[in-house]
């Protein structure tokens, strides 16, 4: 494409025009290709085609310009250049501006964050389209604190959003901090506010760590917002975004502005971490060379081999540790302590004497609290739990369930008691798949439950294994090699672990209320019911258990929380894994195809990607279980 | 063949409280009585006598509150005793007499044991913590006036001072302190001039007691960790670590190095106390009596070396005198 430069009047709506509908038909990627460094290189000094570069993009008609000023955006190498070759038709160009400031940025969000970079770094270059970045950076605002968007958005969209704010931030220039600085300050409050309470981890932390950037922004003096999170690479490179200063002004006069896009020129050097001051000295390295008479030869050592490590004896009987545990002596710290260490080891060697006093000491432990500083004491305690309710499981198990519903337990405490059910019953379960569908030489399932809000993940990722094994093998065919079986004495307890936790869900107390705000905790009573409805295959009960559990989900289905929704779908997974298939489809029809039509609702409109995932995976279950039927011969 | 480790030669009991602080006076010429001042937490100053092994006399002066820390001032008949009921008390017990000549409102709350140092016939430097948290105060005695305070610099974060070492080189020159603080440090201070000379981290965990050798300008201090830690002073009044000694079991309450300069004795949580050659810290004898930790540990003063004690008070009330390395 060559044009006839200087002193003559040429049209070039005609250019226009064959741009326009080049890329409206979706030809962007070849002809920009070719366009983009051209006029790039022209434009660079040239400030006759930069006119004539405006004048092209201006003159591309109305419905063919998003196409176009897209491609562009996404072209340009940098934010400067696109300010060059599109100079401010955003301004002059309704649809340019609608399709710039709204469409790329609150309407898609799968556009990388380099685009992100030109398109903004571009608004933020000129006076004129100054404003248009502030009015951007209002509107983001408002996404990111609305608590609807939140809820309802995905979480690529989010953390698109976030991006952009964070830009944003870092090409405003002072006094426009010091007029916006109220709005910006509570826009962050109301973002932070519903982004922490929500129950998945990556967006509390999304909500934290743009709330501290526009903290650091808007304070540059006083204390800044600091959160605790673990730093991780999502939001090493927003917290990089936020730094990062462009290192170019006006364009026009920077005649060898050259490759420096990007903007990473002034990369943010991470200050070194102050070294303590007063460091510990060097040893000296010349020992004292003693060549004078050592007196010390004369002092003959005793004998010291008795000298050993003071260990402090806990307690050998049950009855003993519970004296310890429940005694009020300040002194014996040393005792309580050896004793919150044995504990476990001391139930485990004495089942009968446990059984003796289980509700007792499960109360003890439920209540227990760090005395002194051990390691592990969660963990201590846990075990602890686990071991006297793996001793006797009815007893322990009807008290624990009881007291998940009572009055004055603190979340954690309620939390503590689910995962202790959970743990008690992988134990006495060791479920094994028996039957004709068993993968041959396949593991023992073991369900990896580790600490605190990652447990639903760890069993949700084997428990999909499994279910892909199982929805892989029947394509194959039928395996013959069937592994020993154990009996399962997760059996005769399972309904005692699993029925008390389902029955009160809807009844609200006074400090504890699971169908309004402790969310978290009805999430983390889904899992933990998918889990036991997993464990308790081949039991007796089973059955019984997938129904109250189809109940359950059918009356929560449109909860607004997403790990809620998780949870849900996980136990739908469970069911149809555990309850045999001869009952689901005897007893449980009507209720599986109304399942059936809103798993495939969930699978279309769900927000949550999760939630869309487990949905399908569900569904795929429910076409194998039909399937196999059909297989076997009746 | 190592003998075995020596058994206490007697044990006094009778304080009916854990015991904290021993303090000998035995230097005194023929017929005094060899005493043993013993201060405990029922807030008692017990006088043993060595003779007979009894209490001679009990000194109640501290409203029934722990007493930590008990000094001689030139002799058994006066003494100073610092107690928790944030006081210090200054004895008369000449001919008998049991009565507090004079006292101290400290206002130190915590258990930081006073230093005494003598300057010059009748005088003494005094070295306490002060009511603020970092502070130590020197006073003069007997006239309780203030020679200076010693503040850390701000944003140090010493904590509290721990344990406090008067010294000076040689009579008439300078006064100088070593103080241990709660964040582990030991900082040498010059008292004339009320600043500090050298810091030196010694440890991680707060310094519990310290003990210097000023003729070979070497230290040791001992924390609640597993580590002894030994120093030295340089030339410039610096401190540097020296070496360092890990213990079978962490927690030492008390260092103490025997006036011969040739060995110390450590008193230790684990209920043992032990005992080290000062020149190279080789260990010499783990002395395993005590039933709960012990607090406190002493070397008399004997003019004859043969009759040189080494005096241990614990928790279990009881107060193990030892004979060991006497013959040296």
């Amino acid at each position: 494409v060559c044009f006839v430069p200087g002193g003559l009047d040429c049209s070039i709506s005609f250019v226009s025009h064959v741009l326009g509908k080049v890329c409206i038909h979706g030809r962007q990627k070849e002809i920009l290709g070719v366009l983009v460094p051209c006029l790039t290189d022209l434009t660079k000094s040239d400030c006759i085609w930069q006119r004539i570069c405006w004048r092209l993009v201006e003159c591309v008609p109305d419905r063919w310009m998003e196409a176009v000023v897209l491609g562009f955006v996404q072209r340009a190498p940098g934010a400067d250049v696109l300010s060059r070759l599109l100079g401010n038709l955003v301004v002059k160009n309704k649809k340019a501006q609608f399709v710039v400031t709204q469409k790329m940025l609150l309407l898609q969000y799968g556009h990388t964050t380099e685009v992100l970079q030109n398109l903004l770094g571009y608004l933020s270059l000129d006076g004129l389209r100054r404003t248009l970045l502030l009015r951007v950076l209002q509107e983001l605002l408002e996404t990111w604190s609305s608590s609807s968007a939140v809820k309802h958005s995905t979480a690529e969209q989010q953390l698109y959003i976030s991006k952009a704010i964070l830009i944003c931030l870092s090409h405003l220039k002072e006094p426009e901090i010091e007029t916006h600085r109220q709005e910006l300050l509570t826009s962050m409050m109301e973002g932070v506010k519903c982004r922490l309470d929500s129950s998945l981890p990556q967006q509390r932390r999304l909500g934290m760590v743009v709330a501290e950037s526009i903290s650091l922004k808007i304070n540059t003096e006083g204390p800044v917002l600091k959160f605790e999170y673990e730093e991780d690479d999502e939001t090493r490179e927003l917290k990089f975004l936020l730094v990062q200063t462009p290192s170019f002004c006006n364009v026009p006069s920077l005649p060898d502005d050259d490759r420096s896009e990007k903007a990473g020129a002034a990369l943010p050097l991470v200050p070194e971490s102050n070294e303590k001051s007063h460091a510990a000295a060097p040893v000296m390295s010349n020992e004292e060379s003693d060549t004078e008479f050592d007196s010390d030869d004369d002092l003959i050592p005793y004998d010291m081999s008795e000298d050993k490590e003071l260990k402090i004896k806990a307690p050998v009987y049950i009855r003993d540790c519970i004296e310890v545990l429940t005694g009020s002596r300040t002194e014996d710290v040393d005792k309580w302590e050896a004793t919150v260490k044995a504990l476990e080891s001391l139930v485990r060697k004495n089942p009968a004497a446990t059984r003796e006093v289980s509700v007792e000491l499960a109360k003890i432990l439920l209540h227990l609290e760090e005395k002194t500083c051990i390691e592990g004491f969660v963990e201590l305690r846990q075990r602890a739990q686990v071991a006297v309710l793996t001793t006797d499981p009815i007893p322990v198990a009807k008290y624990l369930t009881s007291q998940f519903y009572s009055l004055n337990y603190s979340l954690r405490q309620r939390m503590d008691i689910l995962d202790v059910l959970v743990l008690a019953a992988q134990e006495l379960s060791c479920p094994k798949f028996l039957g004709k569908t068993k993968h041959s030489g396949a593991q023992k399932p073991c369900i990896q439950l580790l600490q605190g809000s990652d447990s639903s993940k760890g069993w949700r990722r084997v428990v999909d294994e499994r279910i892909k094994n199982k929805t892989r093998r029947l394509d194959k065919g039928q395996c013959h090699v069937e592994l020993a079986s154990r009996p399962n004495e997760f059996n005769s307890v399972a309904g005692y672990f699993f029925f008390p936790l389902i029955q009160h869900f809807d009844r609200p107390l006074t400090t504890f209320d699971l169908l309004g705000e402790d969310h978290l905790v009805l999430g983390r009573l889904a899992h933990t019911l998918a889990i036991l409805m997993y464990l308790a295959v081949n039991t007796v009960a089973v059955t019984a258990m997938g129904k109250a559990l189809l109940e359950f989900v059918w009356a929560l289905r449109f909860h607004t929380d997403s790990y809620v929704r998780q949870g849900l779908l996980s136990c739908i997974s469970s069911l149809l894994l555990s309850v045999p298939t001869e009952r689901i489809l005897a007893d449980m029809t009507e209720e599986l195809l109304e399942t059936q039509s809103w798993l495939g609702d969930v699978m279309e409109k769900d927000p949550d990607g999760d939630c869309r995932r487990l949905a399908l995976q569900n569904l795929l279950l429910m076409e194998n279980l039909k399937k196999k039927l059909e297989v076997v011969p009746s | 063949m190592a003998l075995p480790p020596p058994d206490p030669q007697f044990v006094l009991r009778g304080t009916g409280a854990a015991v904290h602080i021993l303090h000998f006076s035995c230097g005194g010429p023929e017929p005094d009585i060899p005493l043993l001042f013993s201060g405990s937490e029922s807030g008692f100053i017990h006088v043993w006598n060595l003779r007979t092994h009894r209490v001679d006399t009990a000194l109640d002066g501290h409203g029934r509150k722990s007493v930590y820390c008990v000094e001689t001032m030139g002799g058994k008949d006066r003494l100073l005793s610092q107690g928790r009921d944030q006081r210090i008390c200054l004895w008369d017990l000449a001919e008998g007499r049991t009565s507090v000549t004079d006292s101290v409102f400290t206002e130190h709350v915590g258990f930081c044991r006073c230093s005494l140092l003598k300057v010059a016939q009748g005088r003494w430097l005094m070295a306490m913590a002060a009511r603020s948290l970092e502070e130590v105060q020197i006073l003069e005695l007997p006239s309780k006036t203030s020679v200076c305070t010693l503040k850390p610099e701000v944003g140090a974060k010493l904590g509290m001072p721990m344990c406090l070492k008067l010294w000076q080189l040689s009579c008439g020159s300078q006064p100088v302190l070593l103080a241990g603080y709660e964040d582990g440090s030991v900082v040498l201070w010059n008292v004339s001039m009320g600043k500090a000379l050298s810091q030196l981290i010694c440890h991680q965990e707060p310094v519990m007691s310290l003990d210097f050798d000023s003729e070979k300008a070497k230290g040791i201090s001992g924390s609640s960790e597993k580590v002894l830690s030994i120093w030295s002073l340089n030339e410039q009044q610096n401190l540097q670590v020296y070496k360092t000694h890990e213990l079978v079991n962490a927690g030492i309450s008390d260092i103490t190095i025997r006036p011969d300069k040739k060995i110390l004795a450590t008193a230790g949580w684990d209920h043992r106390i032990r005992i080290f050659g000062w020149k190279k810290l080789k260990p010499l004898a783990v002395l395993d009596y005590h039933t709960a930790t012990v607090h406190c540990v002493s070397f008399s003063d004997h003019s004859n070396p043969r009759e040189r004690l080494l005096a241990a008070g614990s928790k279990d009330q009881r107060i193990s005198v030892w004979s060991i390395y006497a013959q040296t």
